[in-house]
Formats: structure tokens, C-alpha cells, sequence
């Protein structure tokens, strides 16, 4: 530790650690993920008399124990990167509560620094803590510190470093009596491992022999791959949680649990807290808010208001910088046109790279703003309401209270979008809930969907608009919710993870803290946005633009122009025929390129939902992204380029077209809300879980969309007709 | 007699006797503070009456019933400190 240092901020979920981070970092973050999961990962680095100093912000948890993703990366720092110090933040208004988890630091014997973070609100609650006999009797330094002012990071930081310095990387397990019942075998196993050197150049003896006899599964696998020591270890602890059920009916790990907190209450019990107010005035303003915020009536009352006026907000807000991006975009693509000659490289630059890019980062205000909304809602804390109030609705289909966010923000309102959605499942702590919200919340409709929707439905069901798109957002939701049913007692079978869950108290989030966090979720999307998506778009561009027509077609529409240009008539008329020949030719292009191929190829099948291969190209271009949908229908209906928002005369020509009937007007509604979700969602699926199941989202909902669209459409036109 | 969490109304006020459960859900209410000698009070329950929000150690806490089945608790009488 000569000229740099590492300190770990860990802390109970809700305890300022982040915002602490913050203020103690500013703006030298790295945001990462861990390896092979996806907790966020954040360090800094700051500089202190000409030391550096890194500082790693642990994921939040309440314990050790190994319950939780996070607790398992948080130990695994610890363990594996030994840093120099860890900071342990509590929240000083809920100390009982937030030392269970430094009791474990102590036992793991690395050197501890407690933060009495949320000192303002402390006094204010007239709450008195005698730091410096804490510290005695904790042993361990003990500052105070407000993280949303940044007071008393200076002092913290000193501290920190200070008392690095003095224990010199030394580790100095705190031995805790466990009682007559378990003290006899902990020290039976301590003996056994340290003679084996069982695992003791990662943990210290007796935490092993802890974690044993608390049944960790991680600490138990990794002895199993270490040693025959393993197994003797196991049976000793099979031994005594026989006994324990026998003469105390109880496991070891509940005795452990038990000790610790009574370790805690006998320190606290030394006046170390004191109360200036009574119980009464204590009843602090959480608790008055949530009479009203989850009130049986009112609380679902709010929360939808709540939660349309966050949609509302997203969308007009996010519509104003996603039209400066849309003018950048375009202004790109008319300098592009400019520069560079006409020709391949021109179209791969404008259409391929350009359109592509745009197309996607066009997104990215909606989901900064989408994230700032989030972000707001969970510091908060209104957030954990939301899943309080709707567990019991959504518990029925195999989810979790914390699925409704996603869904809503997936378009389960109408009209959002599925990559931001799906990104907010990180709120969710149970892997199988999660990954049923994953699959199924790119069912709603998102903001991308919505033009199809609305030119079908102008075109077929114009007399009652507003009722069908109503129906077809109670569809989505019908369909996520008993697919995730079907999902959860199929292949992601399992009981539900139990919902154990902080209702953190109501706090103003700060501005720094809801910024900071948009700005990397945000960050994420853009340095996607320019690597996969990038060369996606090139590919879907190469599929629509080769092979190019053969030469005797384009010297066929050559021909035809110049007869055009021969003939005198007005310019106006002649400029007119011009833009048919020029769109007739797209609309041949379009087919004889692969695209266009994989559409005709699929027609004997598609046809079973009345889709033609023009059709099939748009479906294939929508897996890009759904906007492309009506852009390309656009090029087959040989109508030049359409304007998603203006799609009037398109509409007209659809209806007008004798192949198309209400039918098949329904069964692509139905299967554009279903099919696969476009490839950001299943890159972004993918990062959230895993390839396979991204791919099985894929295949799986493509195939359900199928079935409902020939349902639809051979019932309709043979029975119904 | 032992009641278990569930039977509490809005506003009791109980001690927890024990606790009866295995694995993932015993270690996650330990680890969340409900140990035997907690004292615990109900301060709501969510509109469809379930899950229940419970108040203990100075923060609040909130689990399904079928979790609470798991807890067993002795009533306290309202002491209106």
C-alpha cells in the first residue's frame, strides 16, 4: 500500500452507498458488469497526497449468507481482491438493523471502516449515538457522514486510508461464541482445516467452518473441488444439525443468526443509542405517506396515475430530442448523398449505415428519459410500493410484484418500447421471474408496432379505431400473462421466489444520483447501438440491395424512362410517370433481392395467414426494427418511400388491394404484435439473460404469432365470410 | 397456543416464537432481521390483502402469507407506549 490503495463500499441496500460513491468518486466512474451475471459493477479512482485511490462500490445486500447475486459478487471481492479496507455505510436511523451485516465483516476479519451515514436524518429524528464507544466496542473506526451533501466524505476517506494503513493488508477475524451447542464443533472443524489448509489462503478457518455449518452452497462446492476434507467436514455437520433438531429444534444456522443479533443488541444496549424523542413523534413521514401511497383504494388509484403520467411524460418529453436526432440523421444522410457519388457506396452509407444507425439511436432519448423516469421511481421508493401493491395480481402467472414496471414500460400502456423495458427487469431479484417477464413483456405495444397497427386498422376497422387498439393492447397483455403462465409451469418451472422485501422509506432522490444512473444505462444502449447493431443494419441493407436486378431489367426501366423523356409532354406530368417507373423498379428490386427471395420462398407458407411475399419482406425488415415494417411495405406496394406517420394513401392502397381482406388485415396485427422482437430487444435479451434464451424468445413467439395468424385468418375468411 | 404471522391484523403488535422454515426462505428472514425475540407490528397490508408490510428493527419489511405461515409469533398487548 505504498502509492495506491483500494477501499470497498459496502452497505445494506437503501443505506446512501451509491450516493456516497458519488460524491466521493464525481465523475471518474467506470461502470461495468461482473463477469457472467448482471450486477453492476462500479469503480473509481481518486487521488489522495499523490496516492491512488480505488474505490469499488459492492453491490447493496443485507448479508453474506450467499442469498443473492449480490451477496455472492460482494463476497467474492472481498475474498478474491482483497481490498485494502471495506467502508461499511449504515443508515444511523436503522443501526440494529444495517450491523448484521458488518458483524460479518468483522468475523471475515477484514479491516472495517463504519459510516454513520444519514446523520442529518438521524438528528432531526433526535437520535444521539455515542460514536466513539462504538467504536470501542465495535473495534473498528467510526465516522459520520451525510452522502447527499457529500459531508464527511474528506474525514471518511482519511479514516479509511489511516486505518489501512495501521492493520497493514492483516486480516483479523472476529471470533463470535456460538453457545455450548455449535462453539464445540467449530473449533473440532477450525483444527481439521487449518491442519489441512482447507480453502485458508482465500477465507480464514473458522469462517469456513461457519459457512459449513450454515450450509453454504458455495462455500461447500468449492471445498468439494478442493480436498477429501470436504466430506468429513460435511458429516461432522450433518452430526450436529442432527443434534440441534433433536435437543433444540432448531437448525445451526438459526442459532448463528440468532448469536449475531444478539452480539448487536448487547453492544447497542451500552447506551449507545439515544432517544431525544418518543416513539410517537418518531412516526415519521414514511409511514404517513403510506397510508395514503398503498391505502387499499386510493393506492392502486395513484399508482395508475402515477404510472400514466410517467409514460406520458417519456413520450412527449423523449419526442423532442428524438426529432433533433431524426434532423441529425437525416442531415447525415443528405451530406452523405451529397459527397459521395450515386452508386453502392452511396446507398450502403445512406441506407445501410446511416438509416440503420439513426434508426437505433433515434431510441436513445426515449430511454434516457424512460431511465430518468425509473431512476426517480426507485430512489424514491415509490417503486417497491408498485410491487407491493400488484404481487398478488401478477403472483397468479408465475411473476413477480416487480414485473409490472417492465411491462409497462415494454408498451403495456401502448406504445413504449421493449429495450428500456426489458433493461428495467434488473429491479427484479428472482432469476425465473425474471426471465418470464424477459420473454414476455416484448408482447405489448410498443411505439414501433403502433404504425402498423394504426395503418390496418385505418385501413379495414376505420369505424371503430379507438376500440380496436384498445383490444389489441388487452391482447398483449392477455397473451404476456398466460405465457408466462405456460413458461412457469413448463420449462422455467419452480416455486416462486419468496418475496421478502425492504419497503425502503420515501426519500427525495438526488439529482446527481437519478443522472448518474440514467446516463449509464443509457451509455450501455449507444455502445451497443454502434457495434452489433451497426453490422447488423449493414446485413439486412445487403439482403434488400443483392442481387441487384439483371441487366436486361434495368436497361428495360432505362428504356422506358427515356421513351418517358422523348415523349414532350409537361414537366409536372412527366416527372410524375418518371417517379412511377423509378418505384416500379425499387418494387422488382426489392423481390429479386435475397430478401425479397426468403418472401417469395416463404409464400406457400405464409399464405396460410393470407401473407403474400410483399408482406413477408416487411415482417423480415421488421425484425430490424418494427418501424421498418411500413417503410417497406412502402417499397413493395411500389409507393417510393412512405412516411411511417403519413401513411394515408398506403392505407388507401392496402384496402383497395383485392388480396387483402379484414382477415388478413387481423392476422398481421395480431402476428406483428406477437412475432419476434426486433434484434435490439433480442441483443438486449440476450445481455439480460442469456443467447439461448434470446433465440428461444425468438423461435418461440414467431411461432405463436404464426399459429394465432393462421387461426385468425382461416377461421375468418372460411366461416365467418 | 402459537399463532402464525398471518393471523395478525393491522396495527398488532407481536413477538416471533419461532420460526419454521428451511432453506432459501429461513435464511432470507434471518437475514432480514426476523429472528425469534423480534418484535414485529403489522402496519398494512396491500389493496388484494396480501402481501403484509410489517414493521421491526426500525424499518419496514414486506412478505407474502404464505411466507408469514413460516413465523410463529405470541400476541402482545397494546402497550400505547
Amino acid at each position: 500500500m505504498s502509492n495506491a490503495a483500494t477501499i470497498a463500499l459496502a452497505g445494506n441496500p437503501n443505506s446512501g452507498k451509491t450516493t456516497l460513491f458519488n460524491a466521493i468518486t464525481g465523475a471518474r466512474q467506470r461502470v461495468g458488469n461482473y463477469p457472467g451475471i448482471t450486477v453492476e459493477r462500479k469503480e473509481g479512482t481518486i487521488n489522495v497526497d499523490e496516492m491512488k485511490v480505488n474505490v469499488i462500490d459492492l453491490p447493496g445486500c443485507y448479508s453474506l449468507s450467499a442469498y443473492s447475486e449480490e451477496e455472492l459478487v460482494a463476497r467474492r471481492v472481498l475474498v478474491d481482491e482483497r481490498p485494502d479496507i471495506v467502508v461499511d455505510i449504515v443508515d444511523a436511523t436503522r443501526l440494529e438493523r444495517h450491523l448484521y451485516l458488518a458483524v460479518q465483516f468483522f468475523e471475515l476479519g477484514i479491516p472495517v471502516l463504519l459510516s454513520l451515514n444519514m446523520m442529518d436524518e438521524a438528528k432531526k429524528q433526535g437520535l444521539r449515538i455515542d460514536r466513539a464507544r462504538l467504536a470501542e466496542l465495535l473495534g473498528c473506526p467510526v465516522v459520520e457522514t451525510v452522502a447527499r451533501s457529500g459531508t464527511g466524505k474528506k474525514e471518511l476517506v482519511e479514516t479509511a486510508l489511516r486505518h489501512a494503513r495501521l492493520r497493514g493488508g492483516k486480516w483479523e477475524p472476529l471470533q463470535i461464541s456460538y453457545g455450548p451447542d455449535l462453539d464445540p464443533a467449530l473449533a473440532e472443524m477450525v483444527e481439521k482445516i487449518e491442519a489441512a489448509n482447507f480453502m485458508t489462503e482465500r477465507f480464514p478457518a473458522r469462517w469456513v467452518a461457519l459457512k459449513y455449518l450454515e450450509a453454504d452452497e458455495e462455500v461447500m462446492k468449492a471445498g468439494k473441488a478442493v480436498g477429501d476434507l470436504a466430506e468429513e467436514l460435511e458429516s461432522i455437520v450433518s452430526r450436529i444439525r442432527e443434534h440441534c433438531r433433536k435437543t433444540l429444534n432448531t437448525l445451526p444456522d438459526a442459532i448463528i443468526a440468532d448469536y449475531r443479533y444478539g452480539l448487536i443488541n448487547s453492544i447497542l444496549r451500552q447506551e449507545i443509542v439515544v432517544h431525544e424523542k418518543t416513539q410517537q413523534e418518531r412516526i415519521d413521514f414514511s409511514s404517513r405517506l403510506d397510508s395514503v401511497l398503498t391505502n387499499r383504494v386510493l393506492g392502486p388509484a395513484i399508482m395508475v396515475g402515477v404510472l400514466y403520467a410517467m409514460f406520458q411524460i417519456t413520450f412527449t418529453v423523449g419526442e423532442i430530442p428524438m426529432g433533433w436526432l431524426e434532423s441529425l440523421f437525416g442531415w447525415l444522410g443528405e451530406t452523405a448523398t451529397a459527397i459521395i457519388p450515386a452508386g453502392l457506396l452511396q446507398s450502403l452509407v445512406v441506407s445501410g449505415i446511416i438509416d440503420g444507425v439513426g434508426g437505433v439511436m433515434g431510441f436513445v432519448p426515449l430511454i434516457a428519459v424512460m431511465f430518468l423516469m425509473i431512476s426517480f421511481l426507485e430512489d424514491s421508493g415509490y417503486m417497491a410500493r408498485v410491487a407491493y401493491m400488484l404481487d398478488r395480481v401478477l403472483r397468479v402467472f408465475g411473476l413477480h410484484g416487480c414485473s409490472a414496471m417492465p411491462f409497462i414500460v415494454s408498451g403495456g400502456i401502448m406504445g413504449g418500447c421493449a429495450v428500456p423495458g426489458l433493461m428495467a427487469t434488473r429491479t427484479l431479484r428472482s432469476p425465473k421471474e425474471k426471465l418470464a417477464t424477459l420473454l414476455t413483456a416484448p408482447f405489448m405495444p410498443c411505439g414501433a408496432k403502433l404504425p402498423v397497427f394504426l395503418l390496418l386498422v385505418a385501413a379495414f376497422f376505420s369505424e371503430n379505431e379507438a376500440q380496436m387498439m384498445f383490444s389489441i393492447t388487452l391482447f398483449a397483455w392477455v397473451m404476456a400473462l398466460l405465457v408466462s403462465k405456460l413458461v412457469r409451469s413448463t420449462i422455467i418451472k419452480g416455486e416462486p421466489t419468496p418475496f421478502i422485501m425492504e419497503l425502503p422509506p420515501y426519500r427525495m432522490p438526488t439529482l446527481r444520483g437519478v443522472l448518474t444512473h440514467t446516463w449509464e444505462r443509457a451509455w450501455q444502449y449507444i455502445k451497443k447501438a454502434g457495434t452489433v447493431i451497426l453490422a447488423v443494419s449493414i446485413l439486412l441493407w445487403a439482403a434488400m440491395t443483392f442481387p441487384g436486378l439483371p441487366e436486361n431489367e434495368t436497361t428495360g426501366f432505362a428504356a422506358e424512362r427515356a421513351a418517358v423523356m422523348a415523349t414532350a409532354r409537361g414537366e409536372e406530368q412527366q416527372q410524375e410517370l418518371l417517379t412511377g417507373i423509378d418505384n416500379r423498379e425499387g418494387q422488382a428490386a426489392l423481390r429479386y433481392s435475397v430478401a425479397g427471395r426468403i418472401g417469395t420462398l416463404f409464400e406457400p407458407v405464409s399464405q396460410l395467414a393470407g401473407f403474400d411475399w410483399r408482406t413477408n419482406i416487411a415482417l423480415v425488415g421488421g425484425f430490424a426494427a418494427k418501424e421498418v415494417i411500413v417503410a417497406t411495405f412502402g417499397t413493395a406496394y411500389s409507393l417510393g418511400e412512405v412516411d411511417p406517420e403519413a401513411t394515408d394513401s398506403l392505407s388507401r392502397r392496402i384496402a383497395a388491394d383485392p388480396t387483402w381482406s379484414k382477415y388478413t388485415a387481423l392476422a398481421l396485427i395480431v402476428f406483428v404484435l406477437l412475432y419476434s422482437p426486433c434484434f435490439v430487444t433480442v441483443v438486449t435479451m440476450a445481455k439480460e439473460s442469456s443467447w439461448r434464451w434470446a433465440l428461444f424468445a425468438t423461435g418461440f413467439n414467431t411461432v405463436l404469432g404464426f399459429v394465432w395468424a393462421v387461426a385468425i385468418y382461416q377461421v375468418g375468411s372460411h366461416f365467418l365470410s | 397456543m402459537p399463532f402464525s404471522l398471518r393471523t395478525l391484523k393491522v396495527d398488532e403488535r407481536a413477538r416471533i416464537t419461532s420460526i419454521i422454515a428451511n432453506g432459501e426462505i429461513s435464511r432470507r428472514l434471518r437475514d432480514m432481521g426476523l429472528v425469534p425475540g423480534t418484535e414485529v407490528k403489522v402496519i398494512g397490508r396491500a389493496p388484494l390483502k396480501d402481501p403484509v408490510a410489517l414493521r421491526l428493527r426500525d424499518f419496514t419489511l414486506t412478505l407474502r402469507n404464505n411466507e408469514a405461515d413460516c413465523i410463529m409469533i405470541e400476541k402482545m398487548e397494546d402497550t400505547n407506549e
